[in-house]
């Protein structure tokens, strides 16, 4: 399954060649233009139907980048110093297995055993600073055959089905963010052409800044934008009566506004209208939390109408993500039957 | 003026709901302006071209239309609202306060059981509209309230919710309603979502490619018991910005704006901001860059629901643009 070959691919945020070679392959059959720009997104050009005047540009972007760390030095006894690349919560670290640089070296990120705890120390989170990856090396020399400074990390994590085997739909894997979005817009490549023309970009760089989502629409200007995403899923019980986020299980969760940006309310009724009459089950994100590509998109140039859709995931920006594949499907489908309606952007018919 | 301060203030308007405003806005500026759009945000871009042409260069003026706001996060089992803040709301504003949604409900502002000699966390505060439950409640998650609170007028001082940035709106409509002669091409821009990063200000200023720019906000003053010391004070005219954390104003142009409140004996104020910038930011680093300053209006509370102005100072930041528009200017390197 392609969400499969993806979430498993080496793509820390700089370094997305592997997931860009897969989605190329994926896609190229069913584009009409396939290019990639300077920073490393990966631009797809799905040309509208035959017989559309003047066709409707319409971004989707996807980010090829996940969370993971970088080796900052090499110490003289071959444990390697790292730094996170994105946002990751510190005390994820300890103990976790990662897999070092395109060999796919694997280490495991050291940790005091639990004997050897003093109280205080159970209380504190140690800081990133005193973290080393334990590669098995003796000497730095050693150490230096096999990694670099600069070399990324990414979690160890396989791909895998979750929960009860013929009952579940959920899946585990790492890098949900944003693999997911990733095998949602690889979906929508394929098929027949739409009557919008589609730019689709698999982007760069989302994690560290959303940089490459700034450029390649500024290269774009399109007339209209959605991200996709895999986004923040908190839907196990809680003793306080809060939001959960999103909820696995109930469909694409459409963003209202996050800290990036404030979706266009017109694209927005125009999901939820969609949604409805095709009978896709759909939920809304809670508002002014995290952000996405479109927060870089909707500020290009004069401005481009944007917003954001996502496969609910829970526990992202750590070692292992479970979606529903259920949530996967119901986001194709809808961006699928949003895009004919967008033909007549700034008039869609509502 | 006081009418469309009063009307200016007392409307709907918090960031990425700003449409209220505009359609106000957008009714009493349509005799005084030779066209009017609405961009892909929201934003307002009205132009006035020179009298006699060709035109001297292409003049942005911006005001921001949006409110510090609230949006609803979540609706508990019981009916109340969750919310993050839009814009910089503190908790202490709004214990007790009221707020309104773009429909019309009310709300009042609650809080958890709290110690009251430590300032609240946002996240235990919630709305109440009265609702028992989410499927009884009127209003839905993602929507945004603004605070709920009437204006007045009070010797010479004009006290309102949203004095930021209604009273630079106002200032722009005064302007145009009174602006006979420019030998600039004028974009009047009302912006959007400025309190949540500039936003508005930063895709209208690459539509409009002006070559110098100004924005019309307000200022913190250094007049009250205990406050900052700045040398602003309500009542001693317009301020002409010189610096706040986000830019630099133009030191041509602030001179400029000095040297014309000064031969017009108009009353002006310089003014240094600590913390705090305003769309002139977004205006100066746009494109290729934009010679960029600010007039700022001086205002008491800030970003509470009871922000004073005074009128004085409104007054004079109207005429000091009819002069700057009369005038060619010379920036200097």
């Amino acid at each position: 399954m392609l969400l499969q070959r993806l979430s498993d691919a080496f793509g820390v945020s700089g370094c997305e060649e592997e997931v860009r070679n897969i989605l190329a392959q994926t896609v190229r059959p069913y584009v009409d233009e396939l290019r990639t720009d300077s920073l490393g997104n990966l631009i797809a050009i799905k040309r509208a139907r035959a017989g559309v005047e003047r066709p409707v540009r319409v971004m989707l972007a996807a980010h090829m980048d996940e969370v993971g760390l970088m080796i900052t030095r090499i110490e003289k006894d071959g444990l390697l110093r790292f730094q996170p690349v994105g946002g990751i919560d510190p005390r994820l670290f300890p103990a976790k297995r990662v897999v070092i640089g395109k060999e796919r070296v694997p280490g495991v990120i050291g940790v005091k055993p639990i004997h050897l705890l003093k109280p205080e120390e159970r209380e504190r989170v140690t800081p990133v600073e005193q973290m080393y990856i334990d590669i098995g090396a003796t000497s730095k020399e050693t150490a230096e055959k096999r990694v670099k400074v600069g070399d990324y990390a990414a979690f160890a994590t396989r791909f895998g089905p979750h929960g009860l085997e013929g009952e579940s739909r959920l899946v585990r894997g790492k890098a949900f963010d944003d693999r997911a979005g990733c095998a949602v817009l690889a979906a929508v490549l394929q098929g027949d052409p739409y009557p919008v023309e589609l730019a689709a970009v698999f982007t760069v760089q989302e994690e560290v800044g959303l940089r490459g989502a700034r450029v390649a629409a500024y290269a774009l200007a399109p007339d209209v934008a959605i991200a996709l995403e895999g986004t923040i899923c908190d839907d196990l019980p809680k003793e306080k009566d809060q939001s959960p986020v999103t909820r696995v299980g109930k469909g694409p969760a459409i963003t209202l506004a996050d800290r990036s940006v404030v979706a266009d309310r017109r694209l927005v009724r125009l999901l939820v209208d969609t949604a409805e009459q095709a009978g896709i089950p759909y939920q809304f994100k809670e508002p002014a939390l995290g952000g996405t590509d479109a927060g870089a998109i909707h500020l290009t140039r004069a401005g481009v109408p944007s917003a954001a859709l996502a496969v609910p995931s829970r526990y992202i920006h750590g070692p292992a993500s479970v979606l529903s594949l259920d949530d996967l499907e119901h986001t194709i489908a809808l961006v699928r039957a949003v895009l004919p309606r967008l033909q007549d952007w700034p008039e869609p018919k509502v | 003026m006081e009418e469309i301060v009063r009307e200016l203030t007392e409307a709907y308007g918090p960031s990425g709901a700003e449409g209220k405003v505009r359609e106000l806005i957008q009714e009493r500026i349509a005799p005084y302006v030779d066209e009017q759009r609405v961009d892909a945000l929201g934003n307002l871009i009205a132009c006035k071209r020179a009298g006699a042409s060709p035109a001297v260069g292409r003049l942005m003026l911006a005001a921001h239309m949006d409110e510090i706001g609230l949006i609803v996060s979540y609706i508990d089992e019981k009916g109340f609202l969750r919310f993050h803040p839009m814009g910089g709301v503190f908790p202490l504003t709004l214990l007790g306060g009221r707020v309104v949604f773009e429909n019309g409900t009310m709300g009042v502002i609650g809080i958890e059981r709290w110690q009251e000699d430590k300032i609240p966390p946002m996240d235990k505060l919630f709305i109440d509209v009265g609702a028992a439950s989410p499927a009884e409640c009127p209003v839905k998650v993602g929507d945004i309230a603004g605070f709920h609170r009437p204006f007045f007028a009070q010797g010479t001082r004009w006290v309102g919710k949203a004095m930021d940035d209604r009273i630079g709106c106002a200032v722009l409509v005064e302007f145009l309603r009174q602006v006979k002669e420019t030998i600039y091409d004028l974009y009047v821009v009302f912006t959007v979502q400025e309190e949540i990063g500039l936003r508005g200000a930063m895709v209208s200023a690459f539509a409009v490619e002006p070559d110098v720019a100004i924005a019309v906000d307000i200022t913190t003053t250094g007049d009250y018991p205990e406050s900052d010391k700045m040398a602003v004070e309500l009542g001693k005219g317009v301020a002409i910005k010189v610096k706040d954390s986000g830019m630099i104003a133009h030191p041509g142009l602030r001179r400029h704006l000095v040297q014309l409140a000064e031969k017009a004996g108009i009353p002006y104020q310089l003014e240094v901001l600590r913390r705090g910038t305003t769309d002139a930011y977004a205006m100066q680093v746009s494109r290729e860059g934009v010679p960029a300053g600010v007039l700022s209006i001086p205002t008491r509370y800030a970003h509470t629901p009871s922000e004073m102005v005074d009128q004085r100072d409104v007054r004079t930041a109207v005429d000091l643009l009819l002069h700057l528009v009369a005038q060619p200017m010379e920036l200097g390197g």
